[in-house]
């Protein structure tokens, strides 16, 4: 009984060693008082330091959600409602959103936006629409690890990376996309498309001005399609502030048919489980067939009532932009001066959910090995579940992608510790028992519900190759 | 919002056109590829794959040459692009205008944007009559008091017959938000986190209840075998991705539900090989054409991967029996290829027959289970459509482990399983819905039967679905697809009322119509027949 080539080959990518460090957390999942000493988890990008905002909206707002008496006249209404356009409030209330996100600087067209099933749905989608099989993207390298799976799996689309390296701190430069594009030319790869992550992950900055106008000049010239994958916007929290593609469109000479944004609300409003994704094309037959398309993925009529009541409370998103960046700011600035006080120095960042550590220091050797081998004691020893930089792709070893936005302040501290620890191992540094006492006395306030720990199907969707806690439990 | 807002596009019916897949021999009119012309009597003079190739190499060589001429003759002609020069100033201006911008875009593009040949595929405007009646209905859509002489709207397959049930419920049971935990905790971390991308456990189980109830709790079915998506289009788009690579083939009875050819062909590459089920019968299927049609592709070269039936069947309304679904089995166990069984309206039945789930059959079976799926989904028995939840039920845990793996790209929203997990474990409250939309579905049934019966207008003998399977053969003139269209479009454009031409679901027989009842009110149903009577008479 056979099965298809896609079920059965290993595009997935679950088979990679890099699950090791999500083996490890799940056999051992870190719980402040029940297992003090667990693997914490940082190779999560989730955001989960504003939910609580989050909780008093929906709890104000029992209209919102039309599953309770006060929201039961517009049940009938949304149940039944399957229609591929999406709710018009809907798409209106998130267009105002993405421009909010980006400071009002541009508007965006609510007919433009097409729903998928979360990120992973649009970014595979515009894939589906943009290339056909054999056909490659371009994607500057380290790059966020899926991107082998989703833009290639079922689409059957290529990748071929466009390196960058810390010697310019990881900025894309014109020779690196030209060389990517000149060696697919050679490999008789034709190359539709590039595709970026801006805020970027796994670096966490956002692309200066003259960089995206590069970009867009590029795709321009080689008449190329540009992707900008756009979910982390709103956890800009420093400056240089957020420098959309929608607004390098109106001063750079560009054929707008070829600029597409994939956006989602699970990184800016901590939403992963609600399942937006958005494509936003300015293309329109894009539009249109992704449209179409949309019928794969598309989200329950229930969230995008929820969400187009929320996402239209000026107040509260205004609120809540300024709260979460206010939030994130802090916890990067502990976590970094945390790392600095022990010699560790990460990339610059003013944006995502996460560190690009440099542990270059560290390695044993130069190596991939010499990497992979640090990662594996940071697993072990140092009980801390990290992303290596070779599983972004990245071509200097050393460095580690490290996410701090899904757990609380005290975790970060143990964190901090355990690494503090390891880095001091060789001065054997005794570690101040009072630190210990602190824990069992105060009343731990987890900004997130402690049955996350609890519940027996519980591990959180990893943006690397998914976590075998699923597969083990059922 | 109001009642006479429009829908447009929905999810699970096709917008694009439904071409006919080619039919070996080129039996049902019209549909047939060109290439099955040519490949076909050469396949009758050279036998077998000779045939194949040539039919295949001949036009592809002309083709090709086509092309090459063309582009000699494309590069032999000059540059349109920078306009004469020589012309009176007021014109000058203009044209250095209209240079200067033909100077940007020769500057800035070296040719027209190419999408990918799928988007192209599909972006065409749509000739399908499916789609257009879908269209104008929803832009005109008839309501009892604010627009009676609207379109109304027979050609969408849902239930609004109980919704005020689930109403209740609600209003009854959700006292909170859909975060509140059963201790009253609020626990957005519950829902706005990552969940496990096939759906929660708890989801799982619950559905997996509700699939059991709903089909008279013959069968239960295991959670553990569940993967969910939002909607059983993913799911069955997922499914086909497990089963098959591009340009394999499946064996589907007709008249099937045209959301097929979208759901199972595009983005897999994947083709349905029509077997055709006559009136003759009452559309039964038999397994001797299933052979045929089998022996039929492998002549051809192509790989038949599976057969996909749905039952109850979309658009006819009739059940399998278990002897019919053993011959099935029996069928798919010596071809070696698989079954998926669509069995999205289980739980909307309305005759004494009672439903026998692939699943039930299975269970008295030892072996061989690893070629069954089941597709399923709260779209219809539970009146959710918009709520996105689709079930991918096997016994293989192959293709479990793979589509829970593809579900990523098209997973439940977690809020709206938290509710759906609250309300399906109200078995109680289950219970009654089912049988309550059962007898409402049988009443809407009866009485618009007897209003086409009325007209002379018999429909198929149906003991499940939300429409009727109505014999409109004696009033089309010619007795052909044509025919069946202009009836289609005289009932839309003059009756107006939309409903789905036979020719949509790749119906052999011309004069066929799908008329789903169960949007309507009892008191539509007069209003209803009257119009088809008005059509009737010119």
């Amino acid at each position: 009984m056979s099965l298809s080539k896609i079920a059965t080959n290993d595009m997935h990518g679950e088979n990679s060693l890099y699950f090791d460090g999500w083996k490890a957390y799940d056999e051992n999942p870190f719980h402040p008082t029940k297992n003090p000493n667990g693997v914490i988890q940082m190779g999560l990008a989730e955001n989960q330091l504003s939910f609580n905002l989050m909780e008093e909206w929906i709890l104000k707002n029992p209209k919102a959600s039309i599953c309770t008496p006060e929201g039961i006249s517009q049940f009938k209404d949304v149940a039944i409602f399957q229609d591929y356009h999406g709710l018009t409030q809907f798409r209106n209330a998130v267009a105002k959103f993405m421009a909010k996100a980006r400071g009002g600087r541009v508007k965006f067209d609510p007919d433009r936006i097409v729903m998928s099933g979360g990120a992973t749905g649009a970014d595979e989608m515009i894939m589906f629409c943009l290339a056909d099989p054999g056909e490659a993207f371009l994607v500057p390298s380290p790059y966020y690890p899926a991107f082998d799976r989703d833009l290639r799996w079922r689409t059957q689309v290529k990748i071929r990376p466009v390196e960058c390296t810390s010697a310019n701190n990881f900025q894309i430069t014109r020779e690196a996309l030209e060389a990517a594009y000149q060696k697919a030319q050679e490999e008789n790869i034709k190359v539709k498309g590039l595709i970026i992550t801006n805020p970027s992950n796994p670096l966490g900055t956002t692309l200066s001005r003259e960089t995206l106008t590069s970009l867009v000049s590029f795709i321009n010239e080689k008449n190329i399609h540009l992707v900008a994958d756009e979910i982390y916007a709103a956890t800009v929290f420093s400056s240089p502030r957020f420098v959309s593609v929608s607004e390098i469109m109106d001063e750079v000479e560009c054929n707008p048919n070829l600029i597409h944004i994939v956006y989602s609300l699970s990184k800016d409003l901590g939403l992963p489980g609600f399942r937006v994704g958005i494509v936003y094309s300015y293309n329109d037959a894009v539009v249109s067939c992704g449209r179409k398309m949309s019928s794969f993925g598309l989200v329950s009529s229930q969230t995008q009532h929820l969400l187009a009541s929320m996402l239209s409370d000026d107040e509260f998103v205004d609120n809540f932009l300024m709260e979460s960046s206010r939030r994130l700011a802090k916890r990067h600035k502990t976590f970094t001066e945390g790392l600095v006080n022990v010699n560790i120095n990460c990339l610059k960042s003013n944006a995502g959910l996460f560190v690009w550590m440099d542990l270059r220091h560290l390695l044993k050797e130069p190596t991939l090995e010499g990497e992979i081998a640090l990662w594996r004691v940071i697993i072990k020893d140092v009980k801390l579940n990290v992303s290596p930089g070779s599983s972004f792709q990245c071509s200097e070893p050393g460095w580690f992608r490290v996410c701090f936005a899904n757990m609380d302040e005290d975790t970060v501290e143990v964190a901090l510790k355990r690494i503090r620890t390891f880095v001091g191992k060789g001065q054997e540094e005794a570690e101040a028992p009072t630190k210990a006492k602190r824990w069992k006395n105060s009343t731990l306030r987890l900004s997130f519900s402690s049955r996350i720990y609890d519940e027996a199907v519980m591990s959180p969707h990893s943006p690397m190759p998914h976590s075998p806690l699923v597969r083990a439990r059922t | 919002m109001n009642h006479s807002r429009s829908r447009r596009n929905p999810t699970r019916e096709p917008d694009f056109p439904t071409a006919k897949p080619p039919s070996p021999g080129g039996s049902s009119g019209g549909g047939a590829g060109a290439a099955m012309r040519l490949i076909v009597p050469l396949q009758g003079v050279v036998q077998g794959r000779g045939g194949l190739i040539l039919g295949s190499v001949i036009p592809g060589a002309l083709y090709y040459f086509f092309q090459l001429y063309l582009k000699r003759c494309r590069s032999a002609k000059p540059n349109s692009n920078p306009p004469s020069p020589s012309s009176s100033s007021a014109q000058l201006a203009d044209l250095s205008r209209s240079s200067s911008r033909s100077n940007l875009s020769s500057r800035g593009s070296v040719g027209p944007v190419r999408v990918s040949a799928r988007a192209n595929s599909i972006a065409k405007p749509n000739a399908s009559p499916y789609y257009i009646g879908l269209e104008r209905a929803s832009e005109d859509p008839y309501d009892r008091f604010d627009n009676p002489d609207g379109i109304m709207q027979l050609g969408l397959s849902e239930n609004r017959l109980s919704l005020d049930l689930i109403e209740t419920w609600i209003l009854e049971n959700l006292e909170r938000s859909m975060i509140g935990g059963a201790d009253g905790n609020l626990n957005i971390s519950g829902i706005a986190t990552y969940q496990p991308l096939d759906g929660m456990m708890e989801m799982k189980i619950a559905v997996a209840g509700f699939m059991s109830q709903v089909m008279g709790t013959t069968v239960s079915f295991d959670p553990s075998r569940l993967v969910l998506t939002s909607g059983a289009t993913p799911a069955i788009e997922t499914l086909c991705f497990c089963l098959a690579d591009q340009g394999n083939a499946f064996l589907v009875p007709t008249p099937y539900y045209p959301g097929f050819d979208r759901d199972m062909k595009w983005r897999t590459g994947v083709e349905l090989i029509p077997v055709h089920c006559r009136s003759s019968d009452n559309f039964a299927l038999s397994v001797t054409a299933l052979d045929q049609a089998f022996n039929q592709a492998r002549k051809r070269g192509q790989r038949v991967r599976g057969i996909l039936i749905s039952n109850p069947s979309n658009p006819i309304g009739n059940m399998l029996n278990k002897e019919t679904l053993y011959s099935l089995l029996d069928f798919a166990r010596e071809k070696n290829i698989h079954i998926i069984s669509d069995e999205i309206f289980a739980g909307s039945t309305y005759g004494s027959e009672e439903f026998v789930s692939m699943a039930e059959i299975l269970e008295s079976e030892d072996f061989d289970k690893d070629r069954v799926h089941i597709i399923y989904g709260l779209s219809k028995d539970l009146s959710l459509p918009g709520f996105r939840v689709g079930v991918i039920y096997s016994f293989n845990t192959s293709v479990l482990a793979a589509a829970k793996k593809l579900a990523r790209f098209s997973s439940v929203s977690a809020p709206t399983q938290r509710i759906l997990i609250s309300m399906l474990s109200d078995t109680r409250f289950i219970q009654r819905y089912i049988e309550t939309t059962r007898e409402r579905i049988q009443k809407m049934y009866v009485a618009f039967a007897a209003g086409l019966k009325q007209l002379g207008i018999e429909c198929t003998k149906s003991s499940a679905g939300l429409y009727c399977w109505a014999d409109m053969s004696g009033l089309i003139r010619p007795y052909n697809e044509k025919g069946e269209l202009e009836l289609w479009d005289k009932l839309l454009k003059i009756g107006k009322i939309n409903v789905t031409p036979g020719s949509a679901c790749h119906c052999i027989e011309p004069g066929w119509f799908r008329c789903c009842f169960t949007m309507l009110a009892e008191e539509d149903i007069p209003v209803v027949i009257k119009r088809i009577q008005r059509v009737v008479e010119t």
